[in-house]
C-alpha cells in the first residue's frame, strides 16, 4: 500500500474550484472533446457555449456566447464556436451546454476549456 | 320505466354472485389492481378473486339491508380477469377494477387503506400480494407528487449530464454532531454532491437534531466555497410527531439547506404527503428513504410489491427514492428493478410482463423522481451502475467512500473520478459493463485516490441469489 496522501484542496487556492461534469478528469484531448460533442448532437440537444471568470463559477448563469446553436449538426462548427469564445475570453472557463427541449432541462453541461486559475 | 328495486334477502351469499364480472369493461377512470392470490384449499379462483374485490371495496361477509340504500353497482370493486401465475399452479393473478369514486382525492392513505386493508387478513385467502396498481390520470391529477422533480432539482443543484453522488455517513449511530459534520465536510470537499443521514438518525441523546443540522450546515457552506459546487446533506426530519417533523424542516430552511429527508413507510403516508406539500411550498428538495419496505415487499406470495410502493411514493411526493442497486449487497433483480425505476422517473410506462409491469401507467405532467442506488457499492461497481441507472440517479455510497484508506475526501474523489470517467466513456460509445476495468484503470492513472480505492476493494463481490424473483414459467 502506498503512503497516505493529503487531499489537496484549499479555500485559498482557486485551482481547487470545480465546475460540474468532467471537472475531476484531466483536460480532454481535441479528439475526446469531439466525441462528447458528437454525443450531445446525437441526443438531439441544442448546443450552446457559455463562459465565466474563474472566480465566478457558482451562479446559475454564466455569460452566453451568442445564442444556442439551434439546428446545428456539425461538431466542427460547435467546437469552432467554443474556440472563438476562448480566443475572445482567454482567461475564462468555457463550457458546452446541451439544451433538451423535450425534457426542459440541460441534458449536459461540461467545461471544454479551463481558464486561468493561478 | 325504471327497473323495480331489488328485494332484501338476508344471509350469506357467494361473493362471486356480486363481485365477479368477467365481462366488465374497465373504464379510463377506474383504479386497477393486480393481486397474486393463494386461495385456501377448496375455494375456487373466481370466488377467491371476488372475495378480494368485495373485501377491498364495498363488501362485508353478509348481506345488510343498507346495501339497498345505495347504488352498489356504482361503488363496488369488480374482479374482471383471472390469469395463471407462470410456473406456479397453486396461485393465480386476479385483476380488480375499483371505481374512482371509492377514494378520496389526493389520498394515498385512503387508497391503500382499502386496497391493502382488512382483505390481507381475510380467511378465504391463504396469502395475498398486491403486484401492481394502475392509477388513472384522473386520480394522478389530484395528487401533489414530487415537490420538485428531476429537472428542477438539476437546475437548483446545477448538476447536468451525469448521475449525482451521495454517501451515507457511518457509523450510522453514535457520532457527536461536530464529528458528524466533519465526516460531511470531508465527503463534500472530495467531490460528492450529497451526504445523507442514516435513516436511524433522528434525534438521539448522542446527537440531537438541532446540533447536527448546525454543524452539517457549516460543513456544506465551507465545502461549497472550497469546491465552487453546490452541495447538500439529506437532513432527516423523520420524527415522532408531525409537529416535530415540521419544526425540524423549518430549521433546515432557516439554515439555507437545499434538501431534507423522510422515511415514507415508518413515518407513514399521511406525514409524507404533508411534508411533500411543505417542501413544495418552501422550495426544499425531499429525499425519501424506505425503511420497512422489505417487511412489506420481500415475500413473493404476500404483501405489496415494491413497484406499488414506488407508485405510492410518486403520488405522495418525494424527489429521491431508494430503489435498490442490482449490483450491491441487497435484494434486487435487474429487469424488475428497471421496471420500477421507470415507474419512478418516466412519464408513460407501458405494460411489460418481462419487467413485472402489469398495466400501462400514465403520470401526465407529474414530475419524476431520482432513483437512489444505495447499499454495498464501491468504485468497481461504477460502470455497471452508470449503465443500469443512467443519468437520473443518485449513486449513494457509504463504506465505498468512507472506507478509503486515505479518508473520506480521497474516497469521494475516487468516486467522482470513476463516475466522470464512466460517463465520458459511455458518451464516447464505449460499453461500460464490458470495458469497465480498462476505463477505470485508465482514469486511475491521473487519480491516486481512485488507484488506491481500486486496490482496496478489488476482490469484494456480493452475489446472493434474489429471493423475490419475477414469476416465470419453469424451463
Amino acid at each position: 500500500m502506498s503512503t497516505m496522501q493529503d487531499y489537496h484542496s484549499r479555500l485559498s487556492d482557486p485551482a481547487s474550484r470545480k465546475f460540474g461534469t468532467f471537472s475531476y478528469l484531466p483536460p480532454m484531448s481535441a479528439q475526446d472533446l469531439r466525441k462528447q460533442v458528437d454525443y450531445l448532437l446525437a441526443q438531439g440537444w441544442a448546443p450552446a457555449i457559455e463562459h465565466t471568470e474563474p472566480q465566478h463559477t457558482r451562479g446559475s448563469y454564466w455569460y452566453m456566447w451568442k445564442l444556442p446553436m439551434f439546428g446545428e449538426t456539425s461538431a466542427e462548427n460547435v467546437l469552432a464556436e467554443a474556440e472563438a469564445c476562448r480566443k475572445a475570453n482567454p482567461d475564462n472557463h468555457v463550457r458546452l451546454v446541451g439544451y433538451d427541449k423535450l425534457r426542459q432541462t440541460q441534458g449536459t453541461s461540461m467545461v471544454l476549456f479551463r481558464g486561468k486559475t493561478a | 320505466m325504471k327497473p323495480a328495486a331489488k328485494a332484501y334477502s338476508a344471509g350469506v351469499k357467494d361473493y362471486r354472485q356480486t363481485y365477479w364480472e368477467p365481462n366488465y369493461q374497465v373504464t379510463e377512470t377506474d383504479i386497477l389492481a393486480c393481486f397474486k392470490i393463494t386461495p385456501q384449499p377448496g375455494v375456487s379462483r373466481e370466488e377467491a378473486a371476488a372475495a378480494v374485490a368485495a373485501e377491498s371495496s364495498t363488501g362485508t361477509w353478509t348481506t345488510v339491508w343498507t346495501d339497498l340504500l345505495t347504488d352498489l353497482d356504482h361503488y363496488k370493486g369488480r374482479a374482471y380477469r383471472i390469469e395463471d401465475v407462470p410456473g406456479d399452479d397453486s396461485r393465480f393473478y386476479a385483476f380488480i377494477a375499483y371505481p374512482i369514486d371509492l377514494f378520496e382525492e389526493g389520498s394515498v392513505v385512503n387508497v391503500f387503506t382499502s386496497l391493502v386493508g382488512n382483505v390481507f387478513g381475510f380467511k378465504a385467502i391463504r396469502a395475498l400480494r398486491l403486484e401492481d396498481v394502475r392509477f388513472p390520470i384522473a386520480y394522478v391529477k389530484t395528487c401533489g407528487g414530487p415537490p420538485n422533480g428531476i429537472q428542477v432539482e438539476r437546475d437548483k443543484m446545477d448538476k447536468y449530464g451525469r448521475p449525482l453522488l451521495g454517501c451515507t455517513l457511518k457509523p450510522k449511530l453514535g457520532l457527536s454532531a461536530k464529528n458528524y459534520g466533519r465526516a460531511t465536510y470531508e465527503c463534500l470537499r472530495g467531490g460528492l454532491d450529497f451526504t445523507k443521514d442514516d435513516e436511524n438518525v433522528n434525534s438521539q441523546p448522542f446527537m440531537r437534531w438541532r446540533d447536527r443540522f448546525e454543524f452539517v450546515a457549516e460543513a456544506i457552506h465551507k465545502a461549497e466555497a472550497e469546491t465552487g459546487e453546490r452541495k447538500g446533506h439529506y437532513l432527516n426530519v423523520t420524527a415522532p410527531t408531525p409537529e416535530e417533523m415540521y419544526k425540524r424542516a423549518e430549521f433546515a430552511k432557516e439554515l439555507d439547506m437545499p434538501i431534507i429527508m423522510h422515511d415514507f413507510l415508518t413515518g407513514g403516508f399521511c406525514a409524507n404527503t404533508g411534508l411533500a406539500n411543505w417542501c413544495r411550498d418552501n422550495g426544499m428538495l425531499l429525499h425519501i428513504h424506505r425503511a420497512m419496505h422489505a417487511v412489506i415487499d420481500r415475500n413473493p406470495h404476500h404483501g405489496i410489491h415494491f413497484r406499488v410502493l414506488t407508485k405510492a411514493l410518486r403520488l405522495s411526493g418525494g424527489d429521491h427514492l431508494h430503489t435498490g442497486t442490482v449490483v450491491g449487497k441487497l435484494e434486487g433483480d435487474r429487469a424488475s428493478t428497471l421496471g420500477w425505476i421507470d415507474l419512478l422517473r418516466e412519464r408513460y410506462i407501458k405494460e411489460d410482463r418481462s419487467r413485472g409491469i402489469f398495466f400501462d401507467q400514465d403520470w401526465g405532467s407529474m414530475p419524476g423522481a431520482f432513483a437512489v442506488a444505495s447499499g454495498g457499492i464501491h468504485v468497481w461497481h461504477m460502470p455497471a451502475l452508470v449503465s443500469i441507472f443512467g443519468d437520473d440517479s443518485v449513486l449513494q455510497f457509504g463504506g465505498g467512500t468512507l472506507g478509503h484508506p486515505w479518508g473520506n475526501a480521497a474516497g469521494a474523489a475516487a468516486n467522482r473520478v470513476a463516475l466522470e470517467a464512466c460517463v465520458e466513456a459511455r458518451n464516447s460509445g464505449r460499453e461500460l459493463e464490458r470495458e469497465g476495468k480498462e476505463i477505470l484503470t485508465a482514469a486511475a492513472k491521473s487519480s491516486p485516490e481512485l488507484r488506491i480505492a481500486m486496490e482496496t476493494w478489488k476482490e469484494i463481490k456480493f452475489e446472493f441469489d434474489t429471493v423475490d424473483k419475477l414469476d416465470v414459467a419453469h424451463a
